[in-house]
């Protein structure tokens, strides 16, 4: 069967079409492409992507307006069901403004933008979007943020790397966060949030293709399931 | 009924742009500043009669992220 994704476009999106692009060169099937104003998802869904950008021109916090917005209502109630969950830089700031990860994303340490190639060290290879690398790979993946620095309090931080929900650590510090966390899990293994781009490095044109496995493994993962 | 909410970073959170607000002071030759830390004014204009709990909830819900901010509501009387 056809692999059924969607990606939510809010007003200041602008990894939208990178992520749907992605999402159908990997998979073979275009994404369903969903404005924020719409309340409702298909029941049948295999794959949910909040791209990156600037929604809502990042009034007040990055990410908390398209984290109250109707369609936020249904991407929640989905991850609940265990549908998977991609958000990319703006969507990693939409999932935690929503409570579906944990801490927040502040400002960059360095008060700048960065916007460069990271090197990442895979920290969990048993995930659903991690399970084509392996335990401490290294991979190369572009970043582009002003508030990509993770904060979370101690006892979370403790928790989450206690039960393996680190996903992506940068193997050199970008932008202050907490144990340099990339990226990070739901306690479910089905909402991943990310700062770096994965959908930014998917062909040998982007320069690397570390970007493709994750989308390779949670697509495999999604359709042997 | 006029309402300030004033949204501030939780102590120990490390604020970067106050930090960065703090060594200009300190470039533009004003000594004696110990720390800086940037917050956040909201003023609303709300419904006489709106509750507490209902200004509350406006803070947890949207106003403050309480991962990171802490949150004081102030109510502005009429003349001021």
């Amino acid at each position: 069967m056809a692999f059924r994704s969607a990606v939510i476009t809010f007003p200041g999106s602008n990894c939208d079409r990178d992520m749907a692009v992605a999402l159908e060169q990997v998979s073979g099937a275009a994404p369903l492409r969903v404005w924020h104003g719409d309340a409702d998802l298909p029941q049948e869904l295999d794959f949910i992507a909040l791209p990156g950008g600037f929604s809502y021109g990042d009034y007040l916090r990055s990410g908390s307006m398209a984290s109250r917005s109707p369609i936020m209502r249904s991407v929640v109630q989905a991850a609940e069901r265990g549908v998977p969950v991609l958000g990319v830089c703006n969507g990693f700031q939409v999932l935690t403004e929503s409570g579906l990860l944990p801490g927040a994303l502040m400002r960059n340490a360095g008060i700048n933008f960065v916007c460069r190639d990271t090197e990442l060290s895979v920290e969990n290879a048993q995930s659903l979007f991690t399970s084509g690398y392996e335990t401490g790979q290294r991979i190369t993946i572009p970043v582009a943020h002003h508030d990509g620095n993770f904060f979370a309090d101690d006892a979370t931080l403790d928790r989450i790397e206690g039960d393996g929900r680190v996903a992506f650590r940068y193997t050199d510090p970008v932008n202050g966060s907490a144990r340099d966390i990339a990226g990070v899990l739901n306690a479910a293994g089905n909402v991943l949030g990310m700062m770096p781009h994965p959908e930014r490095a998917i062909e040998d044109a982007h320069g690397g293709r570390d970007g493709r496995t994750m989308f390779e493994s949670a697509i495999r993962g999604l359709v042997t399931a | 009924m006029k309402v300030r909410i004033h949204v501030s970073l939780k102590p120990g959170v490390l604020d970067p742009q106050g930090r960065a607000v703090h060594h200009a002071l300190e470039g533009l030759g004003f000594e004696g500043v110990d720390d800086v830390r940037i917050g956040r004014l909201v003023e609303m204009d709300v419904a006489d009669g709106t509750s507490d709990d209902r200004i509350d909830e406006m803070c947890r819900k949207l106003l403050a992220n309480m991962v990171i901010e802490n949150y004081r509501i102030e109510k502005v009387s009429e003349n001021a």
